[in-house]
């Protein structure tokens, strides 16, 4: 049970500050911002290694390959988008000309 | 878990949190996305510590799949299709997400143990909402992609439909949460909830797509914060946290820029009641105007507000835009680019697009800067817009899109459309905005058109320009 609660702790203070921190972000990063959080919770991946690792038989090992690449996909590809889109914000605001 | 992999989760906490942070401001966007990409290489590498992990090759390879094909489709697509990449790979979040969940309950069951009630439900929870994001995704992204008609289409018994499903799916949560430890049970979950996630979000026209790929996105946190609890895993439930609380404030900034309420997006019927459309004055004729009367219209004139829509993502021509307001700018007219907060398949996809064009942010105005503007505004040039400038969402409690805010470029003096033809938006509401006197319709391709109107403007902005170079060098005599 207390490990529960220290989760639920964790939990309720990074929802705070997810809240604070993108509060402030202008709309035109809005897609940037999306594409990032998706590469961030792309983190799964280190869960599906944690099963994998645990995987005794075929059907689950089978499974636990499904789930690393899945989030292997999600990890790579997120980042890989989001580092497309923010290389457009070269430049400072108003900077050109 | 030992001690240091315990301190990289928590840096990589931190980076994340970091990158974030980072990531809302254009300068230190870049930066941000690196700093947490590093946070993310620092858990994997931690992971492979954890003790008693087997199954090296398997993981090993199964990563590197995942790595080839992910970086390499994130790579080789076109800047126009990132809202579906977006939504694919959100997709295969939270499909991981729902298979780790359903692993963690067939280890922890596997010698006829029984969960508790707290690790039952969150198990049963993380493999449910997993599988709603994962199936809502891969919808999203076949609309996106147009795999699939994107149009909304809405039946009286799909609501009940939906219910029912939904139902179901809390019947096997209840079931999981009570002590149940039946592999069939959780299999018959996880179909229950895919096929929720399909029925949710396939009635959903493609112009709520945005909508529907942010709130995908903080669900797939959700579950990854979820997953986070069941294994004990403080890193996961931050990141899932953090996630699932950018996307719900996301979600609600998009739906608030629609004026629709998220329950409307998910139930509603946005375009799919009869299309009745605003009453057209009998006899409305639509007007065509020629590219050289079009560019000397705008080379003349005092104010020009550019209204990108997502038909310019589609042309890509957002660098050929960005020479033609730098054209006008440079004769002397005041250049600015009105953005639609969901103008595109994103909210932000016209900023990135204009970005990539280096369209200087301080030209950039977003619909509450600029909707006051226009009625002094000579030449309003809308590009491959369409229901974000429909005058119908202002005027008529009929329409399907009654009480969206829009730009309202019908204020103006001269309102230009390119436009592909006269097939509706994305909404599938016909524009009477097209039908104004005022408005007059430039019909091709964006590209093709604006490129035109580049050639043209530099005819027409000649004289003037020479004009003041005259005045210029009359006022150097003169000091």
């Amino acid at each position: 049970m207390t490990e529960l609660l220290l989760g639920a702790y964790v939990f309720l203070l990074a929802i705070i500050v997810g809240f604070e921190v993108i509060g402030r972000v202008p709309s035109m990063l809005h897609t940037p911002l999306m594409s990032g959080t998706n590469a961030i919770h792309g983190v799964v991946l280190v869960s599906a290694i944690i099963v994998a690792g645990q995987a005794h038989d075929t059907s689950t090992r089978i499974i636990a390959f499904f789930a690393v690449v899945l989030g292997s996909l999600n990890v790579f590809g997120g980042f890989v988008v989001t580092d497309r889109m923010v290389n457009m914000f070269h430049s400072r605001p108003g900077e050109r000309r | 878990m030992n001690a240091a992999i315990g301190i990289a989760y928590l840096i990589a906490s931190l980076t994340f949190i970091a990158g974030l942070r980072f990531l809302s401001s254009p300068v230190t966007a870049k930066l941000g996305n690196r700093v947490a990409a590093a946070g993310m290489i620092l858990a994997l590498v931690a992971t492979f510590f954890y003790k008693d992990l087997t199954n090296f090759p398997l993981i090993f390879v199964a990563i590197v799949i995942g790595a080839v094909l992910g970086s390499g489709s994130a790579r080789m697509v076109k800047m126009t299709a990132m809202p579906q990449m977006v939504a694919i790979f959100n997709g295969m979040g939270g499909g991981a997400a729902a298979l780790v969940s359903t692993l963690e309950f067939v280890h922890l069951t596997s010698n006829g143990a029984t969960l508790d009630h707290s690790q039952g439900l969150t198990i049963a929870l993380g493999a449910a909402i997993g599988s709603i994001s994962f199936a809502g995704s891969i919808i999203a992204f076949a609309k996106l992609q147009e795999l699939m008609p994107s149009n909304a289409y809405q039946f009286s018994w799909t609501k009940f439909a939906n219910a029912g499903v939904a139902l179901i799916l809390v019947g096997f949560v209840a079931a999981i949460t009570i002590g149940s430890s039946s592999h069939l049970v959780i299999a018959g979950l996880l179909a229950v909830a895919v096929i929720l996630g399909l029925v949710l979000v396939t009635p959903i026209g493609g112009a709520d797509m945005p909508v529907v790929i942010s709130l995908m996105n903080s669900l797939t946190g959700l579950a990854v914060a979820l997953t986070g609890f069941v294994l004990g895993n403080e890193l996961l439930i931050v990141a899932g946290a953090l996630v699932g609380a950018s996307g719900t404030l996301l979600t609600q900034l998009m739906a608030k820029a629609m004026n629709r309420p998220i329950t409307n997006v998910l139930w509603g019927s946005f375009g799919a009641t009869s299309v009745a459309g605003m009453e057209l004055p009998p006899g409305a004729t639509v007007r065509e105007i020629s590219v050289d009367d079009a560019a000397v219209l705008m080379a003349y004139s005092q104010r020009v507000v550019i209204v990108p829509g997502y038909g310019l993502a589609v042309a890509q021509a957002q660098h050929q835009l960005r020479e033609l307001s730098d054209l006008l700018n440079d004769s002397g007219v005041e250049v600015k680019y009105a953005i639609h907060p969901v103008a595109g398949r994103m909210p932000g996809h016209m900023n990135v697009l204009l970005a990539e064009a280096d369209v200087p942010y301080s030209e950039v105005y977003e619909m509450s800067a600029i909707n006051g503007e226009f009625p002094s505004t000579d030449v309003v040039l809308v590009v491959g817009a369409n229901d974000i400038t429909n005058p119908a969402a202002r005027e008529d409690p009929g329409s399907p899109i009654y009480g969206m805010p829009i730009l309202n470029v019908d204020y103006a003096q001269h309102i230009i459309v390119l436009k592909r033809s006269m097939r509706p938006g994305f909404a599938g509401i016909d524009n009477p905005l097209y039908y104004n006197p005022k408005t007059a319709m430039l019909f091709g391709d964006a590209k093709d058109s604006v490129q035109k109107l580049v050639a043209a403007t530099k005819n027409a902005a000649k004289p003037r320009d020479s004009k003041r170079k005259e005045d210029g060098r009359l006022a150097a005599t003169k000091a």
